[in-house]
């Protein structure tokens, strides 16, 4: 017998094709998803070169970022938008690439739409040129963001060199308490080793909570790994992984399937296998979180107060809570609860899922947006938001006064019409709170789950979840 | 396909402090509206850089002495977030040719050494000491030497680790791996007729 080894291990020996000069790896990348944003020039670069696409069997592409939400009609009122659209959709012609455009109906977030079309699999190397290809490793994909010279690589030789990662495990035991949900689960990794403290890993989350863990709550997890610095993040495969996967249009059928899972099994990380570093955080520790600054790592609990930088022990930590202040319109030492928020966003590729709306709308049934707050409900997806239409919530959400929109990443970024304006305050179940992140040069964001952003927007003030909408008290459905 | 061997990059350098640069800092996304990296460089550091109505906001790259700067100095983590390429090529555009901070985002340093910009590490008291350099002296000649690995300003050297991978592609012309890559591709076919996923 081998010696034991980790997922990331097992999956880079499988699709390591070389090791190139400069001692990087050559390595085989079975699946590559491509956007509107970061491709073109990609697909300039190989036709420049005078290259073809090597396996154009293994891109899937989608539209997200320049969708509006709000116009499903071409041509869109942005030009700019509407000539990357149809680069994109040039490009999938001429190279032959499968493209879910909003014709198909199953157009949405890329990170959406690969789990949801089955082509997101277990043991298999995935590439996006977008950072927050990470959410694939939570079906036990090596997942990686990459630039566009990289996508030009993997155009042209579905391969890319790449510098092999080492693995730190968390592990999160225990259970997590009412109110508290994944999204609060990575905040709080990050804030405890830091946005930087992935640098050169990859992360391997497991433990009780994953272990009891829904697809869609691994895929919140995995997708912020980038916002601690980890180029990929993953969860070992096991039978939730294979029971979502079951049935979706590209997931192998027949005895196909019996095979696929079978090798799926094989991936999972071996018990005894090596971990370059292991941390251990207990899920009673884990509070509904809340950032009030201008990283992902700036999180407190709903229950704390914001930084004082006079207490800050080190210089560099005063310096940066000073910076974040400044930015942030906050005071120091006050509560983040009741802080006033003008817009509430739900969705994008961390919490634009269905079970992240189904949440939102079995507290928020009944309940108003506060006045003067704008609300937004944006469907990760097409095929979520057919699901979310089937279940009624869009008419829950939209009864409590959110705006129901077409899927897309919407607000998460603002590359398209959904910008904050000035410097209004965003409570947002989206992953970067960066300085003009949300489109203003001023704007601020506050990261936290989607019901966290459902209390603030009914209350109109940053609040405990648990408390407006006595989750606690509300049987589990 | 023959590259330029990158051993060292010399000039003058400009600060941008702080730590946690973001890439969306470096070039804010509405940038990106664009099938091309043409023109990138005029909204490197936009909002940081311009008021709304675009005239200048105190920055660094708006002080006329730093103008004509090629070496970037900044803080810890720099170009954490998105994996935006537009970032690096912003930078590029704008005339950088290298960079030097306490420590690189992941996607950010790959992006950059594929593009040949050297991405270099230093202390944060040798930054400090740079900085305060060429805040006195604006001419200061900074010299990244990427093969020996330091950086020379006046008459001080100071260590300047960079990933080994990283300095062997700069310093021997191979920091694009296209050619290589596609030098692989019969070995990657085979690779890939082993994984039953990728079965056409």
């Amino acid at each position: 017998m081998s010696s034991p080894k980790s997922l990331f291990e097992k999956v880079w020996d499988a699709h390591a094709v070389r090791t190139l000069a400069n001692g990087q790896t050559q390595l085989l990348i079975g699946t590559h998803l491509i956007h509107e944003v970061t491709s073109p020039q990609a697909f300039g670069m190989v036709r420049d070169l005078g290259l073809k696409v090597a396996m154009p069997h293994r891109t899937f592409a989608t539209v997200d970022h320049i969708v509006p939400t709000d116009q499903f009609a071409e041509p869109y009122r942005d030009p700019l938008a509407q000539a990357m659209m149809d680069e994109l959709r040039k490009n999938c012609v001429e190279f032959g690439i499968t493209f879910f455009d909003r014709a198909t109906g199953k157009q949405g977030i890329v990170h959406i739409v690969g789990p949801e079309q089955g082509i997101t699999q277990p043991g298999t190397t995935i590439a996006c040129g977008d950072s927050h290809t990470s959410t694939h490793g939570a079906f036990g994909a090596v997942a990686f963001g990459i630039g566009t010279t990289q996508i030009r690589d993997v155009l042209a030789t579905q391969t890319m060199a790449l510098g092999k990662l080492k693995v730190r495990r968390i592990n999160v035991n225990g259970k997590l308490r009412p109110g508290v949900y994944a999204k609060d689960v990575i905040l709080h990794i990050i804030r405890v080793l830091g946005v930087n403290g992935g640098t050169g890993f990859a992360y391997e989350y497991g433990g009780d909570v994953f272990d009891r863990f829904t697809m869609e709550e691994r895929m919140t997890v995995c997708n912020m790994s980038i916002e601690g610095g980890a180029r990929a993040g993953y969860v070992n495969p096991d039978q939730t992984t294979f029971d979502y996967l079951k049935g979706r249009p590209y997931s192998p059928k027949g005895a196909g399937w019996d095979a696929a899972v079978t090798r799926w099994k094989s991936f999972a990380s071996d018990p005894g296998c090596h971990y370059d570093d292991v941390v251990t955080i207990n899920a009673a520790d884990i509070a509904p979180t809340v950032t009030w600054g201008i990283n992902p790592g700036q999180g407190i609990s709903i229950n704390e107060t914001i930084p004082d930088p006079a207490k800050a022990t080190a210089v560099d930590e005063k310096s940066s809570i000073e910076e974040a202040l400044a930015y942030m319109k906050l005071k120091p030492g006050a509560p983040i609860k009741g802080t006033k928020i003008d817009v509430a966003f739900l969705g994008s590729c961390t919490n634009g899922r269905l079970s992240d709306f189904q949440e939102v709308a079995r507290f928020v049934k009944g309940k108003k947006v506060a006045p003067g707050v704008k609300a937004i409900a944006v469907p990760g997806s097409q095929i979520v938001a057919l699901q979310c239409e089937e279940l009624g919530i869009d008419k829950v959400l939209s009864e409590a006064g959110f705006e129901w929109r077409a899927a897309g990443c919407s607000m998460c970024l603002a590359m398209n019409p959904d910008k904050l304006i000035g410097d209004q305050l965003c409570a947002s179940s989206s992953n970067r709170n960066f300085k003009g992140r949300q489109g203003s040069p001023t704007g601020r964001t506050l990261l936290m789950s989607p019901l966290m952003v459902a209390a603030a927007a009914v209350t109109g003030a940053v609040a405990d979840a648990r408390e407006v909408f006595n989750v606690a008290g509300v049987a589990e459905t | 396909m023959s590259l330029e061997k990158i051993t060292s990059v010399t000039g003058f350098g400009v600060h941008i402090p702080g730590n946690d640069i973001d890439t969306d800092r470096i070039i804010p996304a509405r940038f990106m509206k664009c099938v091309t990296f043409d023109g990138l460089g005029e909204y490197l550091f936009y909002d940081v850089r311009k008021h709304a109505d675009g005239t200048d906001l105190p920055h660094p790259l708006n002080d006329s002495r730093f103008k004509g700067a090629t070496v970037l100095l900044s803080g810890a983590n720099f170009g954490c977030g998105s994996s935006r390429e537009h970032a690096p090529q912003a930078i590029q555009k704008y005339g950088f040719k290298a960079i030097i901070a306490e420590n690189f985002a992941e996607i950010f340093f790959g992006n950059c050494t594929t593009l040949g910009i050297p991405c270099v590490t230093a202390s944060r008291d040798d930054i400090a000491r740079m900085a305060a350099a060429i805040e006195k002296e604006p001419q200061t000649t900074i010299v990244v030497d990427v093969a020996r690995q330091e950086i020379r300003f006046g008459t001080q050297t100071v260590k300047a680790p960079i990933r080994e991978t990283a300095r062997d592609g700069l310093v021997n012309g191979r920091w694009d791996s296209i050619g290589e890559l596609l030098d692989g591709m019969p070995a990657a076919k085979s690779t890939a007729a082993k994984l039953p996923y990728m079965a056409a």
